[in-house]
């Protein structure tokens, strides 16, 4: 038996981890909207993209820049008085949007995202001078590293990694990954 | 000496390494004994949940299982990602039995299976609770008299909410500063987001971010602001040039892990805790004060 599923169902589904109310409880109060740090910077605050997605509004919700825009500080998720987990949200649509491959063209965050999978399925650990400096032009890693160092006055003696060293076991926890994840999927 | 299954994270290598190497310096003097956890892989961060929500959580179950192994019960983690990652997956785990089993298959690649027994706590909670303010306030032997702080909690060590405790305006890492001897200011944004990630995939949200925050540190004039995750020290510390050229400000105010300066409060010397040389006696100068 098919199901069709509208686009706010889907979400709903998705939004398995949250144990909290679902989006439908949204009273539209903007508290979120009110909370957020970023929203100067969103095509549309949270409270909108809540109505937007209830209302179906599949390709207008992921053509914008709101989700992608989220830090994931969870401020709106303490605040809600209709108990939703909005960050949680946020993340459920980037993971949606990533999925379909349907996102604002000039966005770095779902390419970020999917290099930072690929740094730690091939190391294990991730090494933030080296991601950085993939979308610093101006920079390298071993650049950000100095200035980072410099700023903190720590000075190390020695060359700095450019990449993170492998974890040991990196082959058994790639298995594990593989349990999970097929591998030719994290691009 | 009580023992601990310790975590440090990616960041603590890199970008953070001062922040490791001033909690092993604090923990010493405390008389407890952090054991790093061998061979751990990245918590994920924020830049996992976007790709697979059960890949996420397996990364997390995989640090928690192999300190499940030393036999030890407290999961420690300095940074505040690394905390809120691998207390949720141990929650979440520990509740859905169904997860834990998807899971668990998945380890079994490396020979591993989480029961979730660990206790998932932030380095600064450890400090806190197992050492207590009387004793913090006892060992503080430089106490940092005069030195104004603004208390920096950043997201993810507070938020999401994991019981009844006081999201709104928490007050212990205030009762922290003041056990060593420094003044905590009043900092009305010291739950407020750094910008995390966005530094890289969002630049001017995130430097609007960062510029809020040392706006109120500096308006409240504080002479430095301590934190408690590599992630918002960075985005403060190292993105201060920007923000000024960005905004035509001129901010100059140093960022310090709770480490460092709870470590020179203990006794210990600032080359052992990555402090710059003469940091609190340049301060108490500026104050009027005797260097300590």
């Amino acid at each position: 038996m098919s199901v069709d599923y509208s686009f706010s169902n889907e979400i709903e589904n998705m939004m398995y981890a949250s144990k909290l109310n679902p989006i439908n409880e949204c009273i539209q109060c903007g508290t979120c909207s009110g909370t957020c740090p970023a929203i100067e910077f969103m095509d549309h605050s949270p409270r909108k993209i809540i109505g937007m997605i209830r209302a179906n509004l599949k390709k207008e919700v992921l053509n914008s820049n709101t989700y992608w825009s989220c830090a994931s500080c969870f401020h709106c998720t303490v605040r809600c008085p209709a108990g939703i987990d909005i960050s949680d949200l946020m993340y459920t649509l980037k993971r949606y949007s990533i999925w379909n491959n349907q996102y604002q063209e000039d966005l770095i965050g779902p390419e970020f995202s999917e290099s930072f999978v690929k740094m730690i399925v091939t190391y294990g650990r991730s090494y933030e001078p080296a991601l950085a400096a993939t979308y610093l032009p101006k920079y390298s890693a071993a650049n950000i590293m100095e200035e980072a160092l410099t700023a903190s006055g720590l000075v190390l003696n020695g060359k700095l990694n450019i990449f993170p060293k492998k974890i040991k076991r990196i082959k058994k926890f790639q298995n594990v990954v593989k349990r999970i994840l097929p591998l030719g999927e994290a691009k | 000496m009580k023992s601990y299954a310790y975590y440090p994270g990616c960041s603590l290598e890199s970008l953070g390494k001062n922040y490791h190497i001033s909690a092993m310096e604090v923990a010493s003097k405390l008389g407890l004994d952090l054991q790093e956890i061998s061979d751990w892989n990245c918590c994920g961060a924020t830049a996992y949940y976007p790709i697979d929500e059960l890949l996420a959580y397996t990364l997390s179950a995989r640090n928690l299982a192999i300190a499940e192994q030393t036999g030890l019960i407290d999961f420690v983690a300095p940074c505040s990602a690394c905390y809120k990652n691998a207390y949720s997956t141990n929650k979440l785990l520990k509740s859905d039995p169904e997860l834990a089993e998807h899971i668990n298959y998945a380890l079994e690649a490396d020979n591993l299976k989480i029961t979730g027994s660990m206790n998932v706590r932030h380095l600064i909670e450890v400090f806190l609770e197992d050492v207590g303010l009387e004793e913090i306030k006892h060992k503080a032997i430089k106490p940092l008299k005069d030195i104004k702080v603004a208390p920096y909690y950043g997201c993810q060590m507070i938020r999401p909410r994991k019981g009844d405790e006081n999201v709104e305006n928490p007050m212990f890492f205030e009762e922290l500063i003041s056990a060593i001897g420094a003044t905590p200011i009043d900092f009305s944004s010291k739950t407020r987001c750094c910008g995390g990630s966005l530094i890289i995939t969002n630049r001017s949200a995130a430097l609007d971010m960062v510029s809020k925050l040392l706006q109120d540190a500096t308006s409240n004039n504080a002479d430095v602001i301590a934190t408690t995750c590599p992630m918002c020290n960075v985005n403060l510390e190292l993105y201060q040039r920007q923000v000024n050229h960005e905004f035509g400000t001129n901010y100059s105010i140093p960022v310090m892990y709770f480490t460092q300066l709870m470590g020179f409060a203990l006794g210990s010397t600032e080359k052992a805790l990555k402090i710059p040389r003469d940091f609190f006696s340049k301060i108490s100068l500026n104050i009027g004060m005797e260097p300590s």
